[in-house]
């Protein structure tokens, strides 16, 4: 993924920083409160929202397990109308392509829509070394860039400003860009929208490239679909002569009629509307209408590994739409900065790791940036079970094991710093397998109880540093169950 | 190997656990999911259909069909428009109370000309009522896509009833998938600061919706 956050400290390192700051705590609760209550209002609004949800699943379930049947009809129609396909085995290769495809027409800019395919493979940057400037269009996107920020959540990157610092951002920086924020710029954000219209501007009307991914493609008939709201696609999708589209391989459906599942359950998990204000679906090139050449960029980097792990492959289902964020209590503390990845959240923490491998010390603390409260699984348009994944995840770091990195299979070795926890599995293992000395064990400790610590000492202390052990009782349980006859014997 | 290749042996080997997986996608995929929420009459449709474009600040307007030549006139003179583009197929009755400049919908013209375009005045393929969205396929009384994106006002002419489907699935048998199309569901919108919703930002800020009744007598999908 993105070098953007190589380096990156462990998540309880990084959210350790985040919950500090009270400036980003208010705007993440104020944000992911407002959104949550209006979602909910909007799911209520649809009596089959269980059908919906389900419907979902199984067609992603279904293109997922046949996805290179799919992945080759998707390739004959987009050809068959016009488009040119090209595939990338990782980021490099993807970037390449499409810097290539930029070089080809003598141009050294592009406007982007918004577009997490693109973050992951850290297009920008790649674009930049190759002297391409690359203008992100989306209102937050345009938030983050020119703040030389890092974006911090699926649909709305700038979610950890406030309207106040979006403010100081323009009146700082849009000059450096174009056209500068107008005098006496205030924070109402009509006036911020008003000022991103302005600057953008000449950009959509000068632009002769365009850059997107896809929300999804329908493998039957070559279409794309991106939906958004402010109109920024649009104009990166229909004025410039060139389009390409950089799309991971998993945003596939088979037929034009699955669509009509997603795009009701999409904008009400997202955004929590009824829709979108703007969906634009276009399929290979129409004469005299758009971009008269268009190339669709097809990207891996990390997802069939993803598709050979029976357990973790549900995350491929994603449709982005940051319901679990929004509903995530250990988001709304931490902020999408302190998952290192440009998947933060609760999806973040079982995509970056099966992405990229549990190898960094960030991607092996991921599975573990949660409460396992199940409010992600419960909102999720598309029902993957994230608790599920997360404990098979943790499992991976701490037991190792076979994982598929690259396309090979390789052996995983435990990760450091679990040696305590294993070793505690362990003695448990033999405990339970020997009842003498499980029972012996279990007296013990009950007629010591007076004498036990409240914290646990050496490597424990970590773990008994924000919960409190369990009082043991004054009578083994079994010791109990024996005295009374599961206490049928009315002398307990 | 190309890439091509390689991503394909990828996906089959990662696959090997299902590989005997045969269920047909009819099969696999399970549709109990409905085809409208709720069941309305056909003018309690229409009613939906303006109500919910109202409630994401679409400006709604209902004529019969001999008067929309001058709710047409009247809006574009409200608006103080000077010129107004016209796709190539829209019928010519339809503004022939309007004095605003055409401009006709040509290949030639640059994103700059169009930007000097005051309003346009569509037809639309279909409108859904439960999300109060209007769909686009830029047939001849609709035009290329750039020019309801572009200008900063925009009408869009729907014929009621005929246009209009209750739901998401009943508006996609009737639409053509070849065709470039346009979901628009109320004026451009932003949620971006602070996850609140603000209209305006690069389409058309102004977005007015005619439903003109009386000129067919097509029943409802």
């Amino acid at each position: 993924m993105s070098g953007t956050f190589v380096g990156m400290p462990a998540f309880p390192a990084a959210a350790h920083e985040a919950v500090r700051n009270p400036t980003l705590r208010g705007n993440l609760r104020h944000a992911t409160h407002t959104i949550r209550g209006k979602r909910e209002k909007a799911v209520a609004e649809v009596s089959d929202w269980a059908q919906l949800r389900e419907a979902g699943r199984r067609i992603k379930d279904h293109t997922l397990r046949h996805l290179d049947r799919y992945l080759v009809q998707l390739e004959e129609s987009v050809t068959a109308a016009g488009g040119t396909v090209h595939w990338a085995v990782d980021a490099d290769e993807a970037n390449r392509i499409v810097a290539d495809l930029v070089r080809q027409t003598g141009e050294s800019e592009v406007v982007k829509v918004k577009s997490m395919a693109t973050q992951e493979i850290g297009l920008n940057e790649a674009l930049e070394a190759e002297g391409i400037r690359a203008y992100e269009t989306d209102l937050a996107e345009l938030i983050v860039q020119l703040g030389k920020d890092r974006p911090s959540h699926i649909l709305v990157p700038a979610i950890h400003r406030n309207r106040g610092e979006i403010r100081d951002i323009f009146a700082r920086e849009m000059g450096e860009w174009g056209r500068p924020a107008p005098e006496g710029l205030t924070d109402t954000p009509a006036e911020l929208a008003e000022a991103a219209r302005l600057h953008l501007r000449e950009k959509f009307l000068r632009a002769k490239i365009g850059v997107s991914g896809a929300n999804f493609m329908v493998a039957e008939t070559g279409t794309l679909v991106v939906v958004e709201s402010e109109g920024n696609g649009r104009m990166c999708l229909t004025l410039p002569e060139t389009l390409i589209s950089v799309v991971g391989i998993e945003k596939i459906v088979p037929t034009w009629r699955d669509l009509e599942v997603f795009l009701q359950t999409l904008p009400r998990s997202s955004t929590a509307e009824r829709m979108n204000p703007y969906t634009s679906m276009w399929t290979g090139t129409t004469d005299e209408d758009g971009p008269q050449n268009f190339h669709l960029v097809l990207i891996d980097n990390g997802r069939t590994d993803t598709l050979s792990d029976e357990v973790g492959r549900q995350a491929l289902r994603c449709i982005r739409c940051s319901a679990c964020l929004n509903v995530c209590p250990v988001y709304e503390r931490a902020g999408g900065h302190a998952y290192g990845s440009v998947y933060p959240g609760p999806i973040g923490a079982i995509l970056s790791p099966q992405l990229r491998g549990t190898a960094s010390e960030i991607d092996a603390s991921l599975p573990y940036a949660s409460s396992l409260c199940g409010a992600c699984y419960e909102v999720c348009p598309v029902a993957i079970d994230i608790p599920e994944v997360l404990v098979h995840l943790r499992e991976r770091v701490v037991q190792g094991g076979e994982v598929t990195r690259g396309g090979n299979k390789v052996l995983l070795k435990p990760a450091k710093g679990h040696a305590a926890e294993r070793a505690a599995m362990r003695a448990a293992r033999w405990a339970f397998a020997h009842p003498g000395a499980l029972r012996t064990g279990q007296r013990l400790a009950s007629r010591t109880r007076r004498f036990h610590p409240r914290t646990l000492p050496g490597p424990g202390k970590a773990w008994s540093g924000s919960r409190d052990l369990p009082p043991v009782p004054a009578e083994p349980f079994r010791d109990w169950w024996q005295r009374t006859r599961g206490g049928k014997d009315a002398s307990e | 190997m190309s890439s091509r290749e390689r991503i394909l042996g990828r996906v089959r080997r990662a696959l090997a656990d299902v590989r005997d997986d045969d269920t047909p996608y009819e099969q696999a995929v399970r549709r109990d999911y409905l085809s409208e929420h709720g069941e309305r009459s056909v003018e309690e449709t229409v009613e939906l259909l303006a109500e919910n474009l109202a409630d994401y600040r679409a400006i709604v307007h209902r004529c019969a069909d001999e008067e929309l030549p001058d709710v047409l006139g009247r809006l574009l003179a409200a608006r103080g428009a000077r010129t107004v583009l016209v796709p190539p197929g829209l019928p010519e009755r339809w503004l022939e109370a309007v004095d605003a400049t055409r401009v006709p919908d040509r290949a030639a013209s640059t994103p700059h000309e169009l930007d000097r375009v005051d309003s346009v005045v569509t037809g639309c393929a279909v409108a859904i009522a439960e999300t109060g969205t209007i769909v686009l396929d830029g047939s001849p009384d609709q035009g290329r896509r750039r020019i309801t994106l572009v200008p900063d006002h925009h009408i869009c002419v729907v014929r009621v009833p005929a246009q209009v489907v209750s739901s998401v699935p009943q508006a996609m048998p009737r639409l053509d998938p070849a065709r470039p199309l346009t979901w628009i569901s109320g004026p451009s919108a932003t949620s971006d600061i602070e996850l609140d919703r603000v209209e305006g930002v690069h389409g058309p800020r102004t977005l007015e919706v005619v439903l003109v009744s009386g000129d067919e007598v097509a029943p409802l999908a």
